[in-house]
C-alpha cells in the first residue's frame, strides 16, 4: 500500500513524533516533562505541513506554537506549582473518557475516514497536483478587499482583546 | 506521495488523544494542553484537506492561520486565569474550582 | 574526471553518479557531506571568533590578551577547550537528567540550524527556502526554551530566576526583529534568501532601510545576550545566571553557542542588509561571494566586540521599557513610513523593475526612502530632546507640612 521511499520514510518518523508526544503529555506525571512532550508533538505536526507543501504554515507552527505558546505554558506550569505534589494523575473517571476516546476514534476511523478516502472507499486515490497556491497568494489573500480581509482584521481585534484581557487578569494587584 | 488517509487516521488519533487528556486529567494546566492538541490536529486535518483537494485555492491555509491565532489567543487568556486561580485557591486542581457547586 | 567535477561542491551528484554509484544514494552522500561542511565550519570558526574577543577587549583595556600559547595567543582556546573537556561531568543532585543534558545541545542546534539557509554564494546554499527569513526567526526562538530548560533542569532557585529574566528578554526583543525584518522584505518582494541577495545587486538595503537595519542591529545584540544587553551572562551578578550549574564541556557549548549566535546574527545583518555575497566579480567566480560575505560579517562584528567593552550593562528593567516604549513603536511607525513611500515610489514610476542591477536607476528610489529614514531619525531626536528638556525643568515638588513647619520654627 505504502511504497518505501523517502516521504514515507518521513511520514513515519513525524507520525511517531506526533503521535508519542501526545500519549507523552496525557500520561506525564511531572507537567514539566508533559510540556516537552507537547514540543515534540508539536515539531511532528510542523513535519507534516512540510510534507504537504505548506512551509509558511509549518513555519508559523514552530514561531507561534513552540516558541511563545509552550514557553508560555511552562511558565504557567512553574508558577502554579502546587506543594503537595500531584497526588492523582486522573480523576475518577477516566476509564469513561478512555472509553470515549477510543470509541470516537474508532468512529472517525471506520466511519467517516476508511469508507471515503481509504482503500476501499469511494474516493481512494485522490490525484496530488503539481501547482499549489504559494505563500503570495496567501499574503494577497488577507488583505485583498474581495477575500479574507475583514477576519484578518476581526483577528488582529480579537488578539488584542485577548492580549489586555491576559494582561488584566494576571495582573498582580497592588493594594 | 501518502494516501490522504493515513494524514486523516494520524489527525484522527492526535484529536482523541486530546479528548483523553482533557476528559481525564485533573490540573488545569495539563486540560489546556490537550486543547492544543486538538488544535494541532484540526490544523493538520485542514492542511492535509487543501492540499488533496483544493490545492490551487488559498483558503485552506488561510483557515489554517486564523486556527493559529484563535489558539493562541486562547492559550494566553486561560493560563492568565488558571495564574488567577491558583493566587486565590492555592491550587490549580480543576475540582477543587468548586464554589458554586450546590 | 570530467569537466563537470572540477567544482566538487555544486555537482557532486552528478560526479559520483558518472562513477558508477546509484543516483539515490549519490544524492544522499552529497547532501550529508554538504550537511557536514555547513555544520562544522561554524564550530570551528568559533575558536577564531573567541580569540579575536579576547584580544580585541584586552586592547580596549590596555593589555595584551593571552599571547603565551602559540604564536599571538591562537592556540588558547584550543588549550581552553581541552581543559573543558577533560573536566568531570557533574549533575547536581535533584537535578532532571535528560534535559540537564539536553539545554546545551539544543542551545547549539539552533544556532546551526540557521546556517542551513544562508546564502553563500551565487550557487551555493544549503535550503533555497521560499520563507527563510521566518525560518530565521522561528530558528531563534528555539533557543529560547534551552534557555528555559537549562534553569530548571538545574534545580537551583538563582538558576530559574535567571532564566525568567532571559526568557523575557529574549521575547521581547523578537518583536522589534520581526518588525525590522519586514522593511527588507517590502522591498525585495519575497521572504526567500537568495531572492533578497539577487534583490540587492543594485543598492543594498542599508540605505533605503537605515532605520530597520539600526533596528535590527540592536535586537540582535538584545537576541543574542551582547552587551549592553548581556543579562544573561551576567557573571557578576545572579552568580552567573542560568548556567551556574553547568561546568565541562557543557559550559563550552553554551559559550560557544554565544559566541556563534553573535556571529550568525551578524551574517544574517550583511545579508540582509549589506548585500551578502554581492561584490566585484561574485557572479564570476562563486567562492569570491563567499569571501566578501565573511568580510562584510566580520567588519560588522567587530564593532559588536568594542561595544562589549565599552558600554556598561543595562539594567533588567531598562531594557525592557527600552523595547516596549521605544523600539517597538519606532519600528511600527518604521514599517508604515516605508510602505507609504514604497507607494508613492512606485505611483511616481521611479520604482525599478526586479532583476534591474543599474546602481543608478536605484538612486531616486534610495535617496526618497533614506530622506524618510533620516525624518523618522530627526523626529524621535526631537521628541527625546523636548522630553528631557521638561523633565529637566519640571517643577520642584512642594514640600510637605511637616517640613513647612520645621523651616518655620528655624
Amino acid at each position: 500500500m505504502l511504497e518505501l521511499n523517502v516521504q514515507t520514510i518521513a511520514f513515519l518518523i513525524f507520525a511517531i513524533l506526533s503521535l508519542g508526544g501526545a500519549l507523552g503529555v496525557v500520561t506525564s506525571r511531572n507537567l514539566i516533562h508533559g510540556a516537552l512532550y507537547l514540543i515534540v508533538s508539536l515539531f511532528g505536526g510542523a513535519g507534516f505541513f512540510v510534507l504537504l507543501s505548506a512551509p509558511f504554515i509549518a513555519v508559523v507552527q514552530v514561531l507561534v506554537y513552540i516558541g511563545a505558546i509552550a514557553i508560555l505554558i511552562i511558565f504557567a506550569v512553574m508558577l502554579t506549582r502546587s506543594m503537595t505534589g500531584m497526588r492523582e494523575l486522573f480523576n475518577r473517571q477516566w476509564w469513561l473518557s478512555a472509553i470515549v476516546g477510543i470509541l470516537l476514534f474508532l468512529l472517525l476511523a471506520i466511519a467517516v475516514i476508511l469508507p471515503v478516502w481509504g482503500a476501499n472507499g469511494s474516493k481512494p486515490n485522490l490525484p496530488v497536483a503539481d501547482q499549489v497556491a504559494t505563500t503570495q497568494d496567501l499574503g494577497v489573500a488577507l488583505v485583498d478587499g474581495n477575500q479574507y480581509v475583514l477576519p484578518f482584521e476581526v483577528a488582529s481585534l480579537l488578539l488584542t482583546g485577548a492580549m489586555i484581557g491576559a494582561i488584566v487578569i494576571a495582573r498582580d494587584t497592588e493594594d | 506521495m501518502v494516501p490522504l488517509s493515513m494524514y486523516l487516521l494520524v489527525a484522527a488519533g492526535m484529536f482523541c488523544i486530546g479528548v483523553y487528556g482533557v476528559l481525564a486529567r485533573r490540573n488545569a494546566v495539563a486540560i489546556l494542553m490537550s486543547v492544543e492538541l486538538m488544535l494541532s490536529a484540526v490544523n493538520i486535518n485542514l492542511i492535509g484537506f487543501w492540499r488533496y483537494g483544493a490545492p490551487l485555492q488559498i483558503a485552506g491555509q488561510v483557515f489554517s492561520a486564523f486556527v493559529f491565532v484563535i489558539a493562541a489567543a486562547e492559550a494566553s487568556v486561560g493560563l492568565a486565569i488558571i495564574i488567577s486561580i491558583y493566587r486565590n485557591r492555592r491550587s490549580v486542581t480543576v475540582e477543587d474550582v468548586n464554589l458554586l457547586k450546590g | 574526471m570530467q569537466a563537470t567535477c572540477v567544482d566538487v561542491i555544486e555537482t557532486l551528484a552528478p560526479c559520483l553518479t558518472a562513477g558508477g554509484l546509484d543516483p539515490g544514494i549519490a544524492q544522499f552522500l552529497s547532501i550529508l557531506i554538504g550537511v557536514a561542511l555547513v555544520g562544522l565550519f561554524p564550530l570551528v570558526l568559533v575558536i577564531l571568533l573567541i580569540w579575536l574577543e579576547r584580544k580585541i577587549a584586552a586592547r580596549v583595556q590596555d593589555r595584551w590578551g593571552p599571547n603565551r600559547v602559540g604564536p599571538f595567543g591562537l592556540f588558547q582556546n584550543l588549550a581552553d577547550a581541552v581543559k573543558l573537556i577533560i573536566k568531570e561531568d557533574i549533575t547536581p543532585a535533584g537535578a532532571d537528567r535528560l534535559i540537564y543534558n539536553l539545554a546545551p545541545i539544543v542551545a547549539v542546534l539552533s544556532t546551526i540550524l540557521i546556517w542551513a539557509a544562508v546564502p553563500f554564494s551565487p550557487v551555493h546554499i544549503g535550503a533555497d527556502l521560499g520563507i527563510g527569513l521566518l525560518y530565521f526567526v522561528a530558528v531563534s526562538s528555539i533557543g529560547t526554551l534551552s534557555v528555559m530548560m537549562a534553569g530548571w533542569a538545574s534545580n537551583n532557585k538563582y538558576a530559574l530566576l535567571g532564566s525568567f529574566r532571559v526568557v523575557a528578554q529574549l521575547v521581547s526583543y523578537e518583536i522589534p526583529l520581526v518588525l525590522a525584518l519586514l522593511v527588507p522584505v517590502l522591498l525585495t518582494g519575497s521572504m526567500g534568501m537568495q531572492d533578497l541577495v539577487r534583490a540587492q545587486q543594485g543598492m543594498w538595503f542599508i540605505v533605503p532601510g537605515f532605520v530597520s537595519a539600526v533596528i535590527f542591529y540592536i535586537s540582535n545584540l538584545a537576541e543574542t545576550g551582547r552587551a549592553p544587553f548581556d543579562m544573561i551572562e551576567a557573571e557578576s551578578e545572579l552568580v552567573a545566571g542560568y548556567n551556574i550549574e553547568y561546568s565541562g564541556m557543557k559550559f563550552g557549548l553554551f559559550m560557544a553557542n554565544e559566541f556563534m549566535h553573535a556571529f550568525t546574527a551578524n551574517l544574517l545583518f550583511s545579508v540582509i542588509f549589506l548585500g551578502g555575497w554581492s561584490g566585484p566579480l561574485a557572479n564570476q567566480v562563486p567562492v569570491l561571494g563567499f569571501v566578501w560575505l565573511m568580510v562584510k560579517t566580520f567588519i560588522v562584528y567587530i564593532p559588536s566586540l568594542i561595544l562589549r567593552a565599552t558600554i556598561p550593562r543595562v539594567r533588567i528593567d531598562q531594557m525592557m521599557s527600552f523595547n516596549w516604549k521605544f523600539l517597538v513603536p519606532i519600528a511600527i511607525v518604521n514599517v508604515i513610513m516605508i510602505a507609504f513611500l514604497l507607494q508613492i515610489i512606485k505611483a511616481i514610476g521611479w520604482l525599478p523593475e526586479p532583476g534591474n542591477t543599474n546602481f543608478f536607476a536605484h538612486v531616486p528610489m534610495a535617496i526618497i526612502l533614506l530622506v524618510g529614514n533620516l525624518a523618522l531619525i530627526a523626529a524621535v531626536v526631537t521628541m527625546l530632546r523636548n522630553a528631557g528638556r521638561r523633565e529637566r525643568q519640571a517643577e520642584p515638588v512642594p514640600a510637605s507640612d511637616d517640613e513647612r513647619a520645621i523651616v518655620a520654627v528655624h
